[in-house]
């Protein structure tokens, strides 16, 4: 394999590893080094959280391929490396190795990392985080019967490690700074339901409560301090705030950044020699006139497509919705859309039920759905976010009516 | 060892070995067989691994669940054959199955 230009992916995360699989299924002959910052190759990171957790999923499964298929398809994969600077004048980077790679197309896939809370106790043994597979087994050393786990942050990874904990057999309490759990990314019949839910397994919450730091014994952690003063006794903390994207290569190297890598629908960023994709970017949403990061593999995809029908000269793949999925307990959620621009809000069916979907409604556009147990609603009302058909209020209302007639 | 070949919409054959207890999405993506996406991972949340088992075979793959039936009612260019083959499991058993592809996943 020699023909064709130099491509140098920088981070083998789902977006990074991806494009690699994406250019060779494409037919692209050229070189090929894919630099990661894990020891491992490429893997799955949402079974962390969850099938991983709960030991229904091994190494194996979470890889996107096996560890033979680099080597067998030219991909000279770099492990335990990171990239220190970028030259974009003389198109090359150099690795924390020493080495420097030379490159005609550079594919910047750095991702995000966990936010981190900065405040005493911090960095006792204990505290932990959930983004690398590193991290999840440090989580599931931590779980088992009678354990108690603090989760600080209501947000989708601290819920569904609280499921999956509970599965376990631990005891687990949530720390939610915000009056609910999911403020940020759901409404609040979501949050409701999500939290009656959690009780029901045995899961309890303190919200509106923030924390001002962690106290340990012999360096391991005992107990999470509240900025009341309160106590909460733990074994562990995982702490799920948030992430932020790993721009510090392209910023130093003069990339325009905003949120995020900035990055247009072919996903090549202000250097036309250079593409971002994945979590590290901020992106066109051409759907909602917006750009925005987004924090997804459907995501990671597509962008991971569009560089590599771009490299090799396709067609650029067709838009996508923005899609998300949590899986806690035996419920199944699906998000498709964001809820930009709404102006109101339809529930679709019951949530005591645990069968129902929330439309967010633009007059008579859906923006976005959340839907819980319930494919029809969130498959149909992924279409009808793609192609801005407006649909019947009453109809969407009324669960008796299919989805299929609602969307036709 | 399973037999399986995919069978590309365009009607490119791929014969690869799978391992018992992967499901067919996961023969095809480990082997980086075009035409079946699996963006969710098989997790039964996105529709995008939908293939068509051939006949003589329906029987050894099963039938759908409930929630797979479902998210296929709304999937493109679906027929009685069709399956998400994140959803089906690979055994001994189905040594020689054939599945082919739909135009797109999306």
């Amino acid at each position: 394999m020699s023909s064709g230009p130099r491509v140098v992916i920088i981070g083998a995360g789902h977006a990074g590893g991806s494009a690699a699989g994406f250019l060779r299924q494409y037919g692209f002959e050229g070189p090929i080094v894919l630099v990661g910052e894990e020891p491992i190759v490429p893997y799955q990171r949402p079974p962390l959280s969850k099938a991983w957790l709960k030991g229904e999923a091994d190494a194996d499964s979470l890889s996107l391929k096996p560890a033979e298929w680099y080597a067998e398809n030219g991909v000279d994969l770099r492990l335990n490396t990171v990239a220190a600077s970028l030259n974009r004048g003389a198109r090359t980077v150099t690795l924390n190795t020493g080495e420097t790679l030379q490159y005609d197309v550079l594919v910047l896939a750095t991702g995000a990392r966990a936010r981190k809370l900065p405040i005493p106790g911090a960095d006792l043994k204990g505290v932990l985080e959930l983004r690398t597979a590193a991290d999840a087994e440090d989580l599931k050393a931590a779980l088992g019967p009678d354990r108690r786990l603090a989760v600080i942050g209501g947000g989708y990874v601290g819920l569904e490690a609280a499921a999956s904990a509970r599965a376990l057999g631990s005891h687990v309490m949530v720390i939610e700074r915000e009056p609910r759990v999911l403020a940020r990314v759901a409404c609040e019949v979501l949050s409701n339901f999500f939290q009656d839910y959690h009780r029901a397994k045995g899961v309890k919450f303190e919200l509106g409560a923030g924390v001002q730091g962690f106290e340990g014994e012999d360096g391991q952690i005992r107990r999470v301090v509240l900025s009341d003063g309160r106590k909460v006794d733990c074994d562990a903390a995982l702490v799920g705030v948030g992430a932020m994207p790993n721009v510090e290569l392209a910023k130093e190297a003069g990339l325009a950044c905003a949120d995020g890598v900035i990055v247009d629908l072919q996903a090549r960023t202000s250097d036309p020699a250079v593409f971002a994709i994945g979590d590290v970017t901020h992106r066109p949403l051409p759907l909602y006139d917006r750009n925005f990061r987004l924090e997804s593999v459907p995501n990671a995809l597509e962008q991971a497509k569009q560089v590599a029908c771009d490299i090799v000269g396709r067609p650029a793949p067709a838009p996508e919705v923005p899609w998300f999925w949590s899986d806690q307990y035996d419920l199944k959620m699906q998000i498709a859309g964001i809820p930009f621009d709404a102006d109101s809000i339809l529930v679709r069916g019951d949530p005591a039920s645990a069968k129902f979907a929330v439309f967010h409604l633009k007059g008579d556009l859906i923006q976005a759905v959340e839907a819980v147990n319930a494919p029809p609603e969130y498959m149909a009302g992924r279409q009808l976010i793609g192609n801005r058909k407006p649909i019947s209020r009453e109809k969407l209302a009324n669960p008796a009516i299919s989805m299929k007639e609602v969307a036709a | 060892m399973a037999k399986i070949t995919y069978v590309e919409h365009d009607g490119t054959e791929h014969v690869v070995d799978v391992k018992p207890g992967m499901s067919v999405m996961e023969g095809a993506i480990k082997n980086n067989i075009p035409g079946i996406d699996a963006d969710c991972g098989g997790a039964c949340a996105c529709a995008t691994c939908h293939v068509y088992v051939k006949q003589e075979w329906l029987d050894k793959t099963g039938s759908p669940s409930a929630m797979e039936e479902s998210m296929l009612d709304f999937a493109e260019n679906v027929e009685p054959n069709s399956r998400l083959s994140c959803q089906i499991k690979v055994s001994d058993e189905l040594d020689g199955l054939v599945v082919t592809m739909p135009e797109s996943q999306h």
